[in-house]
């Protein structure tokens, strides 16, 4: 379902074959182009910029001399109103974002002038249990691909956004919704299922690009018989508890943000969400494998290569979604093929990627669940008493925003709520198909009774929680020891992704609107800008014409800065 | 109005008579509210709703449940198909409740801004006496247009605070001052002392409102020296009144819907 003139789509095909120069009408953006792409950083091909998900770019006009010449070159609007996730992507001149609750937009990256717009219908009765979130969309050859709230995958043409195929991946009668942007790799389109508030046993599923037919499927959950299945151990049978021998069908592992994918070792790296019920777990006793871990998986078959879990046995909502952020750092002589990983649970881990295995971890926020992590890098619980805050709270020291590495700096720069707890109660549920099951409830802790607390996802104009609940502070580690470098601390908290460029800037923003500009090397603010809605996505930058563009999402509108020329 | 203790529904249903005249959109009688319904209403809450909307209803910008005004939930029932159906192109999902737990949750919602604790609530006639005279409220506060600006004008605080956190105010100022209201002592660049109320607040400037009723905003950059006192300068009302007057008070207070 879509809206376009016949003229339109005479503007569409000229613009595309204007844009696309010498690469021709078929094969746009073939596998190479998305395994090169940190060669070609005029474009933005995938939701991190690359298949390391550094969100770093080798763009390098906007400098700390100039940033304060920056200027607003164009601004789009969306009609839909609620926190704006999405990051999109550039190909050839040609931007191509998702906004509520489940269109893909094709606009002039120069001028913001909008080519198409396709409509999924999305059933009103989706049950995505945190919004009408999409995150963006995959591109291979000519072929956009999106997920969808009512659990689908859907295919469309790059250059007149009519619909090519649309397949079923989770049925949405069951909780599960798709809402990352897929990752593209070779000829498969992999998304994951989220749905952890919704009781649904996650999985990573890998679809043929041409058809939508799925290859392989990663069940996050093992089933009896495969090994990790006995990390959901049997539940003695109670009717106040809701022991449920089969709770491991319903235990949520989802997959809601987009993984990376390492080309030389053929892995492709995915985090997995919180098991579920979410605060509940005497109903789901053990490990809980795969939730709050990271996957790696032969990407041509689906089967595991390893894992590395972050939080084990999980009540918090402690998703490990983030993205996994790729990177190959010498020091002393030594190269490193790392995994980064700022996780929710506030801890910073290093793993190796090869073999998964836990090199060094250490807290970035405060921390009270756990005292530390052992050899393996298993948490040592400490569990607070009831009605004591747990630090980090339910948000996490970090959550969906993206991170960001620069190989210029080697430092890891991270979104961060400090300051910032919650009092957990879990309590027994019963799963009920397609229904909540969390097991309890979150409240925010503040030192003031009756204070506001700080909103999980969405906020007013209005700072009502200031310094009593949680503060935002974008910081750099050092990438392999987790040691902090500077800190930038702000007044607001932050659901801002970061990103980095090769001339030593960092672009990031806050829930108060403002987006920001600061000295990656020491953290120092250089140029900001008051774009008056939150911030709740990740910047990027392309360039066009020979000029550097950086976007980003505040929000209902999406902003572009270029330096201004004269 | 009966002296002595009262529960949470009667306290609702008292002011909520008193809401009424003024607001005939919220004309209902929530005595109504079944207070299993309101108990059960809130595991349902907790389970469906406190994700976004967060434990105190404002956790979605724009949107405060408990303290309204909820423009498209004029009426239970519209209440009833928000919840059931979404609000589309929103963050308002559609959720799937059976009609006990629909009930419930919209009877807890109805009853959000009225404290689990019993309150005693004393004569609102009386305690308008206790507001003008001995507590002296309008030095510092304002109400329908008189008074002072210092504080946070109470001419509708009946409708924004519940009546445990507006007792909790009186007996202790400071411990329950909200962190955005605190006071605020600034010096500009040119060495202008400056004190008000903090409105708003980023990581790079200050809103506030000083005690001639200015709206002055700042970059803190610009300033020399910014101070947020977290002392209040309300005093602890249960020093100065016995606990009659503290009761006649607090049901005038509960009772200013603005």
């Amino acid at each position: 379902m879509m809206r376009q003139s016949k003229t339109t789509r005479w503007f569409v095909l000229a613009a595309v074959l204007v844009g696309l120069g010498v690469a021709g009408l078929s094969a746009q953006v073939p596998y190479e182009r998305l395994r090169d792409a940190a060669q070609t950083p005029q474009d933005w091909l995938t939701y991190s910029g690359t298949y390391s998900s550094q969100r770093y770019s080798e763009l390098d006009q906007v400098t700390p001399d100039n940033v304060n010449d920056l200027q607003l070159q164009w601004a789009y609007q969306t009609p839909v109103m609620g926190p704006w996730q999405a990051s999109p992507i550039v190909v050839d001149g040609i931007m191509y974002l998702t906004q509520r609750p489940n269109d893909i937009v094709a606009l002039d990256a120069r001028s913001g002038r909008v080519f198409w717009i396709y409509e999924y219908p999305t059933p009103a009765e989706h049950t995505a249990c945190c919004g009408s979130n999409n995150r963006g969309v995959a591109i291979l050859d000519d072929k956009l691909f999106m997920g969808t709230l009512d659990g689908h995958l859907v295919a469309v043409d790059a250059r007149t956004g009519v619909e090519l195929w649309n397949v079923e991946v989770a049925e949405s009668r069951l909780g599960y919704s798709l809402t990352l942007a897929p990752l593209v790799v070779k000829d498969l389109v992999i998304v994951g299922t989220a749905g952890g508030e919704r009781g649904i046993r996650g999985y990573i599923s890998a679809r043929d690009a041409d058809t939508g037919e799925e290859v392989w499927r990663f069940w996050t959950i093992p089933e009896p018989g495969e090994p990790g299945h006995e990390t959901w151990e049997p539940c003695p049978p109670n009717p106040t508890t809701y022991c449920d021998p089969e709770a491991w069908m319903h235990g949520g592992a989802s997959v809601w943000l987009t993984g990376s994918y390492d080309p030389e070792l053929n892995l492709t790296y995915w985090g997995i969400g919180n098991p579920g019920p979410d605060f509940y777990r005497e109903q789901r006793p053990g490990d809980n494998l795969y939730s709050d871990s990271v996957v790696a998986l032969d990407v041509d078959t689906g089967e595991l290569a390893w894992y590395f879990q972050f939080t084990p046995d999980d009540p918090y909502d402690y998703d490990s979604v983030q993205i996994p952020v790729l990177a190959d750092i010498e020091r002393n002589g030594v190269l490193f093929k790392v995994m980064l990983w700022a996780n929710r649970n506030g801890f910073y881990y290093v793993l190796d990627r090869s073999t998964g295995r836990f090199l060094t971890g250490t807290p970035f926020v405060s921390v009270n669940w756990a005292e530390g992590l052992d050899d393996s890098g298993r948490p040592v619980e400490t569990p607070q008493p009831f009605g004591e805050p747990t630090y980090p709270g339910i948000q996490g020291g970090t959550n969906w925003y993206s991170p960001s590495f620069s190989p210029r700096t080697n430092l890891m720069y991270i979104p961060a709520w400090e300051n910032y707890g919650t009092v957990f109660i879990g309590e027994a549920q019963e799963y009920e198909v397609g229904g909540s099951f969390v097991g309890g409830r979150p409240t925010t802790y503040t030192a003031v009774p009756d204070a506001p607390t700080v909103p999980g996802l969405t906020r007013g104009p209005i700072n009502t929680w200031t310094d009593e609940s949680a503060r935002g502070t974008v910081m750099a580690v050092d990438a392999l020891t987790g040691e902090r470098q500077w800190s930038f601390e702000m007044t607001d908290v932050i659901s801002s992704g970061i990103l980095t460029t090769a001339s030593d800037l960092l672009f990031t923003g806050a829930r108060s609107g403002y987006f920001q500009a600061l000295d990656a090397r020491t953290g120092d603010l250089l140029w900001r800008v008051n774009l008056g809605g939150q911030l709740v996505n990740g910047p990027m930058t392309y360039e066009l014409n020979g000029k550097q563009y950086l976007a980003v999402i505040a929000g209902s509108t999406l902003s572009t800065f270029a330096l201004r020329e004269d | 109005m009966s002296r002595g203790k009262v529960g949470r529904i009667p306290i609702a249903g008292a002011v909520l008579c008193l809401a009424v005249a003024a607001s005939p959109a919220l004309a209902q009688d929530h005595e109504e509210y079944d207070p299993a319904d309101i108990v059960y209403g809130r595991t349902v809450y907790e389970r469906e709703c406190t994700i976004c909307h967060a434990a105190d209803g404002a956790g979605v910008g724009g949107v405060d449940l408990r303290n309204g005004p909820l423009r498209r939930a004029t009426s239970d029932r519209r209440l009833g198909m928000v919840i059931t159906n979404g609000i589309p192109d929103t963050g308002m999902v559609a959720i799937s409740l059976d009609a006990a737990e629909l009930a419930g949750v919209i009877a807890y919602v109805r009853n959000m801004n009225y404290d689990e604790e019993n309150v005693e609530l004393g004569d609102a006639v009386r305690g308008k006496a206790v507001f003008d005279g001995a507590g002296n409220c309008l030095q510092c506060h304002r109400r329908d247009g008189e008074g002072a600006r210092s504080g946070i004008d109470l001419t509708s605080i009946g409708a924004r605070r519940a009546a445990g956190a507006l007792r909790r105010t009186l007996l202790d100022p400071t411990g329950t001052m909200r962190p955005i209201d605190r006071p605020v002592r600034l010096v500009t660049a040119d060495g202008t002392t400056v004190t008000g109320r903090r409105l708003n607040e980023d990581t790079f400037s200050v809103q506030i409102v000083d005690e001639m009723g200015r709206l002055l905003s700042f970059e803190k950059a610009d300033l020399q020296e910014l101070e947020v006192a977290r002392e209040s300068p309300m005093p602890v009302y249960g020093d100065r009144l016995d606990p009659e007057a503290l009761a006649d008070l607090l049901a005038y207070l509960v009772s200013l819907k603005g």
